[in-house]
């Protein structure tokens, strides 16, 4: 296949991701302008951040009163996550530094899975596709949130807060479906996670269930002996 | 507001300097293999990590019965091999009819 095509399926396939991403963006959208963020500024920061993660962090430190430093470390943690997961997609990207650099940026979540064919391998047309799916999805979210600002217990009400750990819920169960490697680094990267959000923000918290993926590997070596 | 300007371009350049760096640092060079083994693990334990996240919150803060339950409803209307937006939808009922008995 073609990159166009691979670009076309990465699109189809996102298509219930970019909506869940869309409905988080009008979460955002809303929180931010009950924040005082303005109208600019939460459409700014979904075209240019692209994080919904990033973007609630900064939202909440900076919400909270602390000082701006601190709102853009603990945004920055959590997006700490993309360093590995660029780093893994890095062999399926394309050209000088410069534009690799530049292709990196469509690692967002959603995508990055999407895109993982097994064994570390990664589908770049795909990457993309995923990623222009969900890009406009956000910012057009994110101005609907901030125009309408419907209120955050109505989102609630209806259900819509569920969108987004629902679709990461359905991505883990076809991970899972892999092999038994990859159960078991689910199972440790929930427990590792749910352990150091008690102590931790939620960055350094991801960062740390990621560790579980050596378990994983571990786990597969002792298999294979 | 200037410093909600400050704080959007600091994390806007901070994103886009953990996205680019190891892309940027690596080339065309392919991973070695035991790399290969842990990155291939890197999904399913971050995707679990951030249902957890999700679900629960800093200090768990955030944990809820009906998220979960809509979050279990997705997993479980995904064994009958339902395409992804209609096990959302039946998350998304799930969870609002739960919100709404509490």
């Amino acid at each position: 296949m073609s990159t166009v095509d691979d670009i076309r399926t990465g699109v189809r396939r996102s298509t219930a991701l970019a909506a869940s991403t869309f409905v988080l963006g009008v979460t955002f959208g809303a929180l931010a302008r009950a924040h005082g963020w303005g109208l600019g500024a939460p459409v700014v920061a979904s075209l240019t951040i692209f994080s919904g993660s990033a973007q609630f962090a900064l939202l909440t430190v900076l919400g909270s009163g602390a000082a701006a430093w601190t709102a853009v470390a603990s945004a920055a943690l959590i997006n700490l996550r993309f360093f590995p997961m660029a780093l893994s997609a890095a062999p399926a990207l394309q050209g000088g530094r410069i534009r690799r650099a530049i292709e990196a940026q469509t690692v967002v979540d959603g995508a990055w899975v999407l895109a993982h064919q097994g064994e570390g391998r990664f589908n770049r047309g795909v990457l993309f596709g995923s990623a222009l799916a969900q890009w406009p999805a956000w910012v057009t979210g994110t101005l609907v949130g901030v125009v309408l600002a419907p209120s955050i217990g109505l989102l609630n009400a209806t259900g819509l807060d569920v969108v987004f750990p629902a679709f990461f819920a359905l991505l883990l169960f076809d991970e899972m479906r892999h092999s038994r490697s990859a159960r078991i680094a689910a199972a440790g990267g929930a427990v590792i996670t749910a352990a150091l959000l008690l102590v931790l923000p939620a960055g350094p918290a991801l960062l740390g269930g990621a560790a579980a993926a050596l378990l994983g590997l571990r786990t597969t070596n002792t298999a294979q002996s | 507001m200037t410093t909600i300007w400050i704080c959007v371009a600091l994390t806007a350049l901070a994103n886009f300097a953990i996205k680019a760096t190891a892309p940027a640092v690596l080339g065309n060079r392919p991973l070695p293999s035991r790399a290969k083994g842990v990155i291939a693990l890197l999904a399913p334990a971050l995707l679990a990590g951030l249902v957890i996240s999700d679900l629960l919150g800093p200090r768990w803060s955030s944990a809820n019965g009906p998220l979960a339950l809509g979050v279990l409803t997705a997993a479980a209307t995904r064994t009958t091999r339902l395409p992804a937006p209609a096990c959302i939808i039946a998350a998304v009922i799930v969870t609002a009819v739960t919100h709404a008995m509490l």
